[in-house]
This record gives structure tokens, C-alpha cells and sequence, in this order.
């Protein structure tokens, strides 16, 4: 029974997706993953608003003082097992707003990270290589039953 | 009825981005709004600062991924308004090339995402199909999709050649070809007049006292379009402002659909007008003084103010950006209204805010 459980969400990962404090370059991009040019939803992906039906958060942007708390809380708000995936440069190191006073870096610093997905802004062919990356960590997680 | 007031973000299926907005309903109507802001503010303008001036281009340009060129472009023309620069007539039609264009590909992903919002999956899909022509042709002129960095102080860095002309051109046929398919329904369509027509009105009068920038104001009747002042070679092309007289949801929308057609116009006029010649020039020293420069984004008017002390640092960079005006008038528009309609009334403005917080 377990194992159906994970063969079938492995198949279709749900994601939430946040935006703390990025340019929004990344989230269109993410977003134009989903248009039928790209079309990460073959990959049985659905992007939603609840965190509680998700699987896989993807991050935008750099955290700052005041949505880290938010992360934190939608982070802890998706069950088990779970993966994270920081997209574009600033959500994996701050990138260009490394010397802005209101970032606090990657976000990194407040929920740990699976998968880095560089760039700026993310292509989306780098954001499918990661969810394929992600699919694959989701996959040991469910197996090993860890994070 | 009791009065419940409950948070509409900042996680939020319709916003791309962090913003909350308390609402306060009875029954079914919002009585009352309060933004609360913070979530994006990221402090570019002190970081601005940090940073040597002809770095800041690429910071300007991460104000906002989705109308950064024009963030860069005024960035620089501000710059160059201050130490005196003339770039070369070359420079300033490739700027307005890559904005116009910047402004299709903003104005296609808006109008798939308040297709979205009221559950028009397929016109979301065939708007953001018909902008990855617009993103092909920024690719392969710029090298970048969102994010192009292609203007520097002094001019830009990237050229057209004949034969990248002639692609460009072929591109734009077949995005032509998609456009004329979907103008129809954004005309005519039952499922969006529904939705949108009567929804968010803001006044002809109000929308000017309350400080409305953009094609929310020109949605209102007003026809004010910092391109009609002639900055850059706005004022060889002619061109004319879109202006619509609802003042709803629909009028803003169908301003900008035609804003669309404009610039798709505009840019075909600038591949048969770009003049030969040099498309940058040396900078030489450091920016003194003060400038202001005002430019018209996809969302409105943005004013860039900065001021040197002669030095590569500069003491002040204000950026005032549309999205931040448009937040008052949309305070406005959302009390009395259905809680069904709130996402679209709050798309109607396009809010990025990105901007707004920087």
C-alpha cells in the first residue's frame, strides 16, 4: 500500500510556490514552465495555493526580515516527505541583493534546500532540470522515509 | 451581519507575488481594505549606493524582471541626463526596440493572468503562447529572456545585423498571426465581459486626484502617457497614447490589449527607421549633479531621480514606481465589491510588487 502511495506521488508532485522578495523574473518563468511550450505539467505537475496538498516547494528570491517567518510557516505547513527547490540566483545566495540591508541571503538561511537551480533569471529548461532532480530526491525521501 | 476581516495573501494562488491585503466583508461585500507591504522590500535604493554607478544598470534592472529593461534604460538615461551623455541615435531606437517589446511581453503574460484568475484557462494559455514569440525575439537580439541588461550608461550593448533584422521580422508575422486570433475574444467574449465589465470602477475624476499612473488612469479617460512628452525618440515615431473612457476592469483591459497592437506597430516602425552608425559611447568620469528622468513602464510612469557628488558612488538613487501609486486608487475600487471579484479587480491594476517595494 506504501509503496502505491509513492509510486503515485513521485508520478504527480504538487507544488507551492512563494515569491520572497525576488524581481519576479524567476516566477514568470516558473510560471511559463506551466504554458504548453514547456509544459512541466506532463510531468504530472500541478501548481497550487495550498501548501497542505503539496509536495514540493519552489522558492523565488532572496528571503528578507520579514517573510522568512512566512517560509518557515509554509514550509512547516507541507507533510512530509517533502523538497525544496530555490530557483534562481538570489532565492540560492542573495545573487545581486547581497549587499542589501533587508536580505538575509539564500534562503538557505531558513528552511533547508534540496535542489539550487542557478541563474538570473532561471531559464525555463534549467527549472525543468531541476524538478527532474527533485522528482528524484522526492523518490530516495519517500523510500528512506527521511526529512 | 458581523463584519469578518481575514487575510488575502501573502501566499496567494492569483499573486505571483507577497502582498497582504486585510479584507473586511459583510456577508459577501468587502467593506474595507488595508494593504500590509514589507514582504518584497529588498533596500536597492541604499544598496544602490554600494555599488559603483555603472553596476547599478544590472540592480535596476532586478527591480522588476517583468519591465526591467525600461527599469535599466531609465536608469541610464538618468545618468547620462546628468553627466551630459548624448548617445548615439542608434542607442536610442535599440532602447526603444527592447522597450516596446519588454512592454508586449508584460502586457500578454498580464492578460493570461486575469484570464486566470476568472478560470479562462485556455486564453491564459494562448496569451502567454502568442508572448514566447515576443521572448524568441528578445532572446535572439538580447540574449536573455526576462532579464536583458542590453543598455549601459552610454548606450547599449548589443546590435541589430540585417539578417537578425530579418528574423525579428519573421517572429513578429507569426505573433501577428497569433495576436489577431485572440483580439476577437478579448473583444467579444461572454465569460470575460461578465467578469470584468462594471467590476473596479474607478472615476474619471477620481483616478486623477487619487494619483492613478499608467493604463489604470488612461483606462479612466485620461490621456496621459509619459511617451506623448517625446523622451528618448518617442517624438520621431509619432506615437499616439491608448486611451478608454470605462473606468472599469474591462476598459483597463482593453487598453492595454491595445497598447499591445501599438507596440507590436511601434517596433516594426523602428526596424525601418533604425539609423546607421555607432551604437555606444566612452563614459568618461564621474556623475555630479542631480537629474530626473520620467519614463512610461507597462504599469505607468516611473521617475528616477539621482544625485553624484563626483565621485563612481552616487549619494541618492529614488526610484518612484507605478505599481506603488496604483495601490491607492485600487483601495478605492475594492470596497463594495463581490469577494469573488477581488482577484480580478486586484489584477486589473497589474500589480508588481516587486516594484512597488523594490
Amino acid at each position: 500500500m506504501m509503496g502505491l502511495i509513492t509510486r503515485s506521488r513521485v508520478k504527480s508532485p504538487w507544488i507551492v510556490h512563494y515569491c520572497c522578495g525576488g524581481c519576479n523574473g524567476c516566477d514568470i518563468e516558473i510560471l511559463a514552465c506551466l504554458t504548453p511550450l514547456y509544459d512541466v505539467e506532463r510531468f504530472g505537475m500541478l501548481n497550487i495555493g495550498n501548501p497542505k496538498h503539496a509536495d514540493i516547494l519552489v522558492v523565488t528570491g532572496p528571503v528578507n526580515n520579514r517573510n522568512a517567518r512566512v517560509l518557515k510557516t509554509l514550509y512547516d505547513q507541507i507533510p512530509n516527505p517533502k523538497v525544496v527547490m530555490a530557483v534562481g540566483t538570489c532565492a540560492s545566495s542573495g545573487g545581486v541583493f547581497h549587499n542589501c540591508y533587508n536580505t538575509l541571503g539564500g534562503i538557505d538561511k531558513v528552511i533547508p534546500v534540496d535542489v539550487y537551480i542557478p541563474g538570473c533569471a532561471v531559464r525555463p529548461e534549467a527549472i525543468i532540470d531541476g524538478v527532474v532532480l527533485a522528482l528524484d530526491k522526492l523518490n530516495l525521501k519517500k523510500r528512506t522515509k527521511v526529512g | 451581519m458581523p463584519r469578518v476581516t481575514f487575510p488575502f495573501g501573502p501566499q496567494h494562488p492569483v499573486l505571483p507575488e507577497a502582498i497582504q491585503l486585510q479584507l473586511t466583508c459583510e456577508d459577501e461585500k468587502v467593506v474595507e481594505v488595508l494593504p500590509v507591504i514589507g514582504y518584497m522590500h529588498r533596500g536597492i535604493e541604499r544598496a544602490a549606493e554600494k555599488n559603483p554607478f555603472p553596476n547599478n544598470v544590472f540592480l535596476c534592472e532586478r527591480v522588476c524582471g517583468i519591465c526591467s529593461f525600461i527599469h535599466g534604460a531609465t536608469y541610464c538615461q538618468v545618468i547620462e541626463k546628468m553627466m551630459d551623455i548624448q548617445i548615439p541615435p542608434r542607442a536610442d531606437y535599440l532602447r526603444v526596440f527592447w522597450s516596446e517589446l519588454s512592454r508586449m511581453h508584460s502586457h500578454l503574460l498580464w492578460l493570461g493572468l486575469v484570464a486566470d484568475s476568472f478560470g479562462f484557462e485556455s486564453l491564459f494559455m494562448q496569451c502567454w503562447r502568442a508572448r514566447e514569440r515576443v521572448l524568441d525575439i528578445l532572446e535572439i537580439t538580447s540574449g536573455q529572456r526576462v532579464i536583458q541588461s542590453a543598455s549601459v550608461v552610454g548606450g547599449v550593448r548589443r546590435d541589430l545585423n540585417v539578417d537578425l533584422i530579418s528574423r525579428v521580422r519573421e517572429i513578429l508575422r507569426m505573433f501577428k498571426q497569433e495576436w489577431d486570433a485572440i483580439i476577437p475574444v478579448l473583444r467579444k467574449d461572454y465569460t470575460i465581459k461578465i467578469r470584468t465589465v462594471g467590476k473596479g470602477v474607478l472615476p474619471h475624476d477620481q483616478a486623477w486626484k487619487l494619483g492613478a499612473v499608467g493604463p489604470t488612469l488612461r483606462g479612466s479617460g485620461w490621456d496621459s502617457d509619459t511617451r506623448s512628452s517625446g523622451y528618448g525618440v518617442y517624438g520621431e515615431l509619432e506615437f499616439k497614447a491608448v486611451v478608454e473612457s470605462g473606468g472599469d476592469s474591462y476598459a483597463r483591459m482593453l487598453c492595454r490589449a491595445r497598447e499591445v497592437t501599438a507596440s507590436y506597430e511601434l517596433v516594426l516602425k523602428v526596424l525601418d527607421s533604425l539609423p546607421s552608425g555607432e551604437i555606444s559611447v566612452k563614459v568618461k568620469g564621474f556623475p555630479d549633479g542631480e537629474a530626473v528622468m520620467c519614463t512610461e513602464q507597462p504599469r505607468g510612469e516611473v521617475i528616477y531621480y539621482a544625485r553624484g557628488n563626483g565621485t563612481a558612488y552616487l549619494e541618492r538613487l529614488k526610484i518612484r514606481t507605478p505599481t506603488f501609486q496604483n495601490i491607492v486608487p485600487l483601495l478605492t475600487m475594492l470596497p463594495g465589491c463581490e469577494l469573488a471579484d477581488v482577484p480580478v479587480i486586484v489584477l486589473s491594476i497589474d500589480p508588481c510588487i516587486a516594484c512597488a517595494e523594490r
